[in-house]
């Protein structure tokens, strides 16, 4: 059974060279971006430059942080985007009774929204890709009809949240940053991160070992949904403005790269939440270093592609044995 | 390691999730009939929604909507077919919505250097970007969704590089033959529908009575034990999803073909209608049972019911996706239901 993963005489330093790079070669990507850019790009070494990068990451690092906890046990979210649209209109349809309550529903739509994918996978065995593929296509038509077009809020305590700061730290960073800070602790010194991993590294021992199979999938895919709503929520909160029709595009796939280029292998088993940030960061680096030296945004889509076969390739034959 | 399993013909092992189910040879009569749902289910409920739109909207049975919507399948159709084979294999084409955008505007841009550039250019071009999925798929044993993700990034910014980031439109000469082939008609139906109809029939063929087909099932059926009997898995893996490149060139450039331009928006999302439409015709996304023909009423479906959903002039275009969404997920729980049942029988 083990023709797929032993390779006959590799030369030990290659594998190790591959080794070390999935684990750091992402943090060395965002040094030497750092480097490059401090060389050569005119005011990126502003605390304006960082505050506009890190604001923009931040609901990419929050979205990624839920995908890295579904990849952990070998699936995958692609509903996240239509999951952030979903907020936003339930955020601007009940932000006329305040926010708390505009909260709390968004909280509720989302968390149901998670549980009808961790229904389908955990209860029905649907296949991942496919079970929330359906939400991604339902979801963003079900914001839609709550919200058909774009809509300016006008709520002073959901703009401070977008834009509000605390010593000059805005409050989408500090959120992002104690999510990481509590994921990262749930994935390594909880019962339920190690179940979690247990199961990503093969579900019928996990099932056989006695452990709560289904109700550990079911919570990571609430959490993943919550977590994109939150993401929804700070996005909207920094636009002032709800936009189901574009809010979330393409977050399955930035939050999947994040992941990813962060050493995290798609099969499961294995989770780097310091890698899935600084993937985020990697992603965000590269594009503005594209943007800021005038090459074209489909130039971005390009360097993208390749950055995550690198990265997937780097990481191929890794995290089961 | 058990080589006493792999004997039976790939076409007929329905084998779903687990290598080591072994089918029993006589169906008994329950099984047969999930079998039938599962092949012709779609079907039926194509039929029962057509007869319902038709009585409903005076417009539906009309034969201009009826070849309206014939033609604005048969794009959509033709990615399905590509994408069908990719699935029995076990696999999945993300990249095909952006390759037919690319195909498009390619077929567009070369239109200008005659007819025959129009076609070999996305042709080739999103055939290689098949045969790229296909080899890190195939020999680097990387992820299929992974991959074709990363392919459907690259081409949406190559078909935007190509365009000065989506502003520049290509245009293609009216009257020339491959405006012709878009747009004309051969028997009060549209040409692309008959192309479709031909690649349909091809498709078939292959799949059920060539050697190649026979792989493509044995490798979705149980990929180690395909390699135990001699299939070639890495090459018939490679095959598909150069296949669904080509196709997904093919469709992009008739599309442009039938607009006379290389529209750039297009292609958004055509993965996930193209995976919706195959599903719905009863292919396994788990591999090793999947129609051709399946994926054609998959299609049909989709459009009879975005048809209907546009007649019903009150209802928001949204609507569309939550209906196509509500019915991908009834499907997938059908099948999932289905499928375990033929296991425990």
């Amino acid at each position: 059974m083990a023709e797929a993963t032993v390779r006959t005489a590799a030369p030990l330093d290659k594998a190790r060279i591959l080794q070390w790079l999935q684990t750091y070669g992402v943090y060395a990507g965002v040094a030497l971006l750092l480097i490059v850019n401090i060389v050569i790009t005119p005011h990126f070494l502003s605390a304006e430059n960082f505050r506009t990068q890190a604001v923009q990451v931040a609901p990419v690092i929050i979205v990624a942080l839920g995908m890295a906890l579904v990849i952990g046990t070998e699936g995958v979210d692609l509903s996240v985007g239509a999951v952030m649209a979903l907020a936003a209109s339930v955020l601007a349809l009940y932000l006329g009774y305040g926010l708390l309550p505009a909260l709390i529903a968004v909280a509720l739509f989302a968390a149901v929204a998670g549980l009808a994918n961790g229904a389908l996978v955990a209860l029905l065995g649907v296949q991942p890709i496919v079970a929330t593929l359906a939400l991604m296509v339902g979801g963003r038509g079900i914001a839609l009809v709550m919200l058909p077009q774009l809509e300016d809020l006008h709520n002073p305590s959901l703009a401070s949240l977008g834009s509000g700061d605390i010593v000059g730290v805005p409050y989408l960073i500090l959120i992002a940053a104690a999510l990481a800070v509590l994921i990262a602790f749930v994935v390594r010194r909880t019962t339920f991160g190690r179940q979690l991993l247990a199961i990503g590294d093969s579900r019928p021992a996990a099932q056989l070992a006695g452990l709560p199979v289904r109700r550990v999938l079911m919570v990571v895919y609430v959490v993943s949904g919550l977590l994109a709503a939150v993401a929804g929520v700070l996005a909207t909160a920094r636009l002032q403005a709800s936009d189901p029709t574009s809010l979330g595009n393409l977050m399955e796939l930035s939050a999947i790269t994040a992941v990813v280029v962060g050493g995290t292998p798609l099969t499961g088993g294995r989770i780097s939440i310091g890698g899935t940030v600084a993937g985020a960061v990697l992603i965000q680096l590269l594009t503005a270093t594209l943007i800021k030296h005038d090459l074209p945004p489909s130039w971005t889509q390009i360097a993208q592609a390749i950055v995550i076969v690198c990265a997937v390739y780097a990481a191929r034959g890794r995290g089961k044995r | 390691m058990t080589v006493t399993k792999t004997d039976n013909t790939p076409v007929t092992t329905a084998s779903t999730t687990s290598a080591d189910e072994t089918e029993p040879v006589g169906s008994t009569r329950a099984e047969r009939l999930s079998a039938l749902v599962q092949q012709h289910g779609a079907l039926a409920v194509l039929v029962i929604v057509s007869v319902i739109a038709s009585f409903s909207f005076d417009s539906f049975a009309t034969s201009d909507n009826v070849t309206n919507m014939a033609t604005s399948s048969a794009f959509l159709a033709i990615v399905a077919l590509g994408m069908t084979f990719v699935i029995i294999t076990g696999g999945i084409d993300l990249s095909v919505g952006s390759l037919f955008a690319l195909g498009g505007v390619l077929a567009a841009w070369g239109s200008r250097h005659g007819t025959l550039v129009a076609l070999l250019l996305p042709l080739g071009v999103c055939g290689l970007i098949g045969v790229v999925n296909g080899l890190l798929v195939a020999r680097s044993r990387l992820a299929p969704f992974i991959v074709t993700l990363a392919a459907m990034l690259g081409a949406r910014g190559l078909m935007l590089s190509l365009t000065d980031e989506g502003a520049n439109t290509y245009l293609i000469a009216k009257g020339s033959f491959l405006a012709e082939l878009g747009q004309g008609t051969t028997l009060g139906v549209g040409n692309p529908v008959w192309l479709m109809l031909a690649l349909f029939v091809a498709g078939a063929v292959v799949l059920r009575r060539t050697r190649f087909g026979q792989h493509v099932y044995a490798v979705g059926g149980n990929e180690d034990a395909a390699a135990l009997m001699g299939a070639p898995v890495a090459r018939t893996k490679i095959l598909v999803y150069t296949l669904s490149g080509l196709l997904a060139g093919l469709a992009g450039a008739l599309n442009a073909a039938w607009l006379a331009s290389g529209v750039t928006i297009l292609g958004n999302g055509m993965e996930l209608e193209a995976i919706s439409a195959v599903v719905i015709g009863g292919t396994l996304l788990t591999g090793g049972l999947g129609y051709v023909s399946g994926s054609l009423v998959g299609v049909l479906l989709l459009k009879v019911i975005q048809n209907v959903i546009n007649q019903i002039g009150s209802l928001d275009s949204s609507y569309q996706q939550v209906v196509s969404g509500a019915f991908l997920a009834l499907v997938v729980i059908a099948q999932t239901y289905l499928g375990r049942r033929r296991q425990l029988v």
